[in-house]
């Protein structure tokens, strides 16, 4: 059966989408009402009351009733290609999951796929701000409820049995004496004749594999390597492999090729093409095409930052961050510095091209591919709708699959060469070319009066993070849509009212500290940014439960315990109380080790992270233990959310002590994992527990970002505790140890480890 | 063009290529054989550890004349036919991949350490240096530690068939196994078949690096 005709019940979803906000404002009213001794309640934040999730479910409303789509085979199998890019979220796993229990249909029956992308979408083909499973919740559960309700009625008028005696079991209709298996009933159920009135999905209480712990199902494929990433396929004949040799800055340009007859003379090389982003270079295998691009000998001019170095950006940024009002009483204050990080996912930026001079076809890990498939055809003066985008399943991508700038490269080689492409760019390029998460600059500072914070002033300085990739667009026109410009200052115009959107929309405190107030200024040098995960919460939030530790101290006051008396929600208090459980808060430690706790709430959900420090060697740290804990509001898939949070926490141990990129003449120095020290097992934790709340609100909250600022937070409130310092600077432990790679080349070729 | 014939995965193949191409680009780019991955090209990530005569090795880093003659196992080699490797049945039950890139270079660089080390402590596994960039670091040390209690299963109808305890080793394996495994292995009703099989798999591997 396909469903053309599922339109999910308008009415219904509307009035989730509507509660939602409402929800939070009761929430927030009845704490204002509290009598919370001395907390001086904080008034609610725009993030409290609609987040940039709220802002994107909206955006997509429109193209709500589209965006599902199932399809029941004739042997019983149910399919969906969902319009969202899976990168290792488990987002696939998830969807599927949601799907078999609403229809009732076994979990191995039904595949969640990819869609390619799919312009009527508008604004719902973008994966992004831990949104994917808030955003397709609510039209999934009807679509799988729609369908079984038309096989129901399939089955009813092929046997004459009443539809109330009728019912799914594990993918068979059963009633009446009767078992005939879903699929026979596919062609039946699809007759626009057969007339079903539209039906109320489960009571997500009901529901027999949402909640519950589930492994992946695309795993096995992946442990025994079949799985396919976008180098893996071949889908076109002849695919050349393509590599570019980029500038020694960040966006130099090409002046002049000096050794052209040498390179193509070179084995396997197909072609040599100058692009806007460099040279490239055609060859049967990358091995080849590698060679060549080192060996190529070429002159450049100048990009757009070679004046910066560690020092120059350090500056920008404090020369852009407002100064604070002065505070009243006590103060406890703060000045933070975060590095640059890098994406560095696994797979490093890779697309296959097939274009001609109509149009063609572009495969790779993409998270917004509508945006990718226009911007080609704008880039190559294409047609509007002559370029298909097939989304593939991602290496990886803690936001960096949000930019389609291989897709948008492999697609302009293709089309000068004349030829199909599959273009790779080396670890080296990708760490010194690719996105980063943006330096930035942080003044914290907390009032205190008679005991109680009365105010927590926070302004961040960062460099300018690029949301040209379609998310910014889709602030702007909802926000313009929905006529509220205080939310979405559109007035600012281009990237800078993106920032300002995502960060008023993502950025809230979960704590009652009297007047709160979080600003955002933007230096705009032209760096590669990129949403990393978290986008701001991580080093913002991060650097708050620092101050947190900080006054906590000040007044006396465990951490822990003080966190407890200042939360906003009973819900972070319940995360955190069990947190501290599970972690064994307080327990006693030789010298040099130490606890650090941190808190975080986001997009409708919140979490704890506690760790344990072995600070013995302040220049070795290494985070020996970890308790987390979550409340979804509704957890889909726990198991996959335990890995999601897993994931936040090594990010965490890693952008906090000794991940990040140092900036020396417009460029990273760092171009591998033996520079840019993202952790590695010797620097995980030997002892992690994670325990995930059951349903509280019953609509799932965020999931990918939310594990990594909680962590920020810990792990830095732990090395304070161990080592007696107050980190300031992050990653904590940041020397050049290493022997840069040639800027000239990014040759790997004769480098030590 | 020269021509390099080696062993892969049990087959005998034959590639024209420079002898200086690397086995990752030979074996992805020439022979299609895709389970070992790029994520750096200097032998410091990992992603592509495949094994060479039964020991780890990093194909980015090798040329291809260097393993002429000679025996390569990649992760597509690792189970026997539908039968996983008891490493694969552990990362799946632990539920390890997250993208999944790093993984088969992980599970190969495991099936390496276990044939050195069968009982790895938490610092043989803490020397493991492949990059999981989504960071499962914690539930690849689970698996890890599964997998090492699934191998030592075997011991116990190795116990039955000399020249697998001969070949296998690990009396001490034996030991522990027979008061815990036979009772967990007859609860989980798994076949004298399927025992067998895993017996005479380890018995294979298990020589191999000693
Ligand atoms: S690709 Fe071989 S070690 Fe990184
Ligand atoms: S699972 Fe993604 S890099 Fe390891």
């Amino acid at each position: 059966m396909t469903a053309p005709d599922l339109p999910p019940s308008r009415r219904r979803f509307l009035t989730y989408l509507v509660a939602t906000p409402t929800l939070a404002l009761a929430v927030n009213a009845g704490l204002l009402e509290e009598p919370a001794g001395a907390v001086i309640p904080t008034p609610p934040q725009v993030a409290e009351l609609e987040d940039l999730g709220d802002f994107l479910i909206q955006a997509g409303k429109p193209t709500e009733g589209k965006l599902i789509v199932l399809d029941v085979s004739t042997a019983g199998k149910v399919t969906c290609a969902l319009p969202r890019e899976e990168v290792g979220q488990g987002i696939t796993t998830a969807v599927a999951m949601i799907i078999a229990d609403e229809m009732d249909v076994p979990l191995s029956d039904v595949t969640v796929t990819l869609a390619d992308a799919r312009p009527e979408l508008l604004f719902n083909q973008l994966t992004g701000g831990s949104n994917t499973i808030r955003s397709v919740f609510e039209p999934t559960r009807q679509a799988a409820a729609t369908a079984k309700a038309r096989l129901v009625a399939a089955a009813a008028q092929r046997t004459g049995v009443p539809q109330s005696r009728l019912q799914v079991l594990d993918g068979i209709v059963v009633g009446g004496g009767h078992t005939i298996p879903i699929g026979e009933l596919s062609a039946a159920a699809a007759s626009p004749q057969l007339k079903v009135a539209q039906p109320t999905p489960k009571d997500p209480a009901t529901y027999r594999l949402v909640g519950r712990p589930q492994n992946r199902k695309d795993a096995r494929e992946m442990v025994t390597g079949q799985f396919k990433y976008t180098n893996d396929h071949e889908p076109v004949k002849g695919l050349l492999r393509a590599m570019v040799r980029r500038p020694p800055t960040i966006n130099a340009t090409v002046k002049a090729i000096q050794n052209e007859a040498a390179i193509r003379a070179m084995p396997g090389i197909r072609g040599i093409h100058v692009i806007q982003t460099g040279v490239a270079v055609l060859a049967d295998t990358f091995g080849q095409a590698l060679d060549a691009k080192e060996a190529l000998e070429v002159t450049w001019n100048a990009g757009t930052v070679d004046d910066q170095n560690d020092e120059t950006v350090k500056q920008a940024l404090r020369q852009v961050n407002l100064p604070m009002t002065p505070a009243l009483g006590t103060v406890v204050e703060g000045e933070f510095d975060f590095a640059f990080a890098n994406h560095a996912p696994m797979e490093t930026n890779t697309a296959i091209a097939d274009m001609t001079a109509n149009g063609g076809t572009v495969w790779a890990g993409m998270k917004s591919p509508i945006v990718a498939a226009q911007t080609i055809e704008d880039d190559l003066g294409l047609p509007r709708g002559s370029v298909t985008a097939h989304v593939v399943q991602g290496g990886g991508s803690f936001g960096r699959r949000l930019f389609f700038d291989a897709a948008l490269e492999a697609a302009r080689i293709s089309r000068a060469a004349g030829k199909p492409v599959k273009l790779m760019w080396t670890r080296v390029d990708d760490m010194r070319h690719g996105r980063a998460r943006a330096a930035s600059h942080h003044l914290v500072q907390a009032s205190i009066i008679a005991g109680e914070v009365v105010a927590l002033q926070h302004h961040v300085a960062s460099i300018e993070t690029d949301f040209r990739h379609g998310l910014g667009e889709v602030l702007t026109a909802t926000g313009t849509q929905l006529g509220n410009p205080d939310i979405i200052p559109v007035s600012a115009g281009g990237n800078a009212s993106f920032s300002q959107s995502v960060f008023a929309t993502t950025i809230t405190s979960p704590y009652n500290f009297g007047a709160t107030s979080q600003l955002l200024n933007e230096s705009s040098l032209k760096f590669h940014t990129g949403s990393f995960r978290s986008v701001y919460s991580a080093n913002t939030r991060g650097a708050e439960e620092i101050i947190v530790d900080e006054i906590a101290k000040a007044l006396g006051q465990d951490p822990v315990a003080f966190r407890l008396a200042h939360l906003k929600d009973p819900r972070y208090v319940a995360v955190l109380t069990t947190c501290a459980e599970l972690g064994e808060w307080g327990k006693k430690l030789a010298a040099g080790f130490a606890q650090g706790i941190g808190f975080h709430a986001e997009y409708k959900s919140c979490t704890a992270c506690l760790v344990e420090m072995d600070a013995r060697n302040p220049k070795n740290p290494r985070v020996t233990a970890a308790a987390i804990v979550a409340d979804y509001g509704l957890p889909i898939n726990p198991r996959g959310a335990e890995s999601q949070l897993l994931g936040g926490l090594t990010d965490a141990i890693g952008t906090t002590l000794r991940a990040g990129l140092h900036i020396d003449k417009g460029l990273a120095l760092e171009g591998s994992y033996s520079q840019f020290h993202f952790p590695r097992q010797k620097d995980s934790p030997r002892e992690v527990k994670i325990h995930i709340m059951p349903a509280t609100t019953g609509a799932p909250g965020g999931g990918g970002e939310l594990g990594l600022p909680a962590a920020v937070g810990a792990v830095a409130n732990a090395y304070a505790r161990a080592t007696g310092t107050a980190p300031r600077s992050f990653p904590i432990i940041f020397p050049v140890d290493f022997t840069p790679f040639t800027k000239n080349t990014g040759s790997t070729r004769v480098q030590p480890r | 063009m020269p021509t390099y014939s080696f062993m892969l995965n049990g087959e005998q193949v034959q590639v024209d290529a420079p002898g200086d191409l690397s086995v990752l680009w030979a074996l992805r780019d020439k022979l299609g054989v895709t389970g070992p991955k790029y994520g750096c090209g200097i032998n410091v990530c990992k992603a592509c550890t495949s094994h060479l005569d039964g020991k780890a090795f990093n194909p980015c880093v090798t040329n291809v004349r260097d393993v002429a003659g000679r025996e390569v196992t990649t992760i597509e080699g690792l189970a026997k036919g539908d039968a996983l490797h008891p490493v694969q049945e552990a990362w799946l039950e632990q539920d390890v991949a997250q993208c999944g890139f790093c993984q088969p270079g992980q599970i190969m660089a495991a099936v390496a350490l276990l044939r050195r080390t069968p009982n790895p402590t938490d610092a043989d596994i803490d020397a493991i240096e492949n990059v999981c960039r989504c960071g499962s670091y914690f539930r690849i040390r689970q698996a890890i530690k599964a997998a090492a209690a699934k191998m030592a299963e075997p011991t116990v109808v190795a116990v039955q068939d000399p020249a697998a305890v001969s070949e296998g080793g690990g009396s001490s394996l034996a030991a522990t196994g027979l008061g815990v495994d036979v009772a967990a292995l007859g609860a989980a009703a798994l076949g004298a078949a399927a025992l067998v099989t895993r017996a005479l798999d380890t018995a294979d591997v298990a020589p191999a690096e000693g």
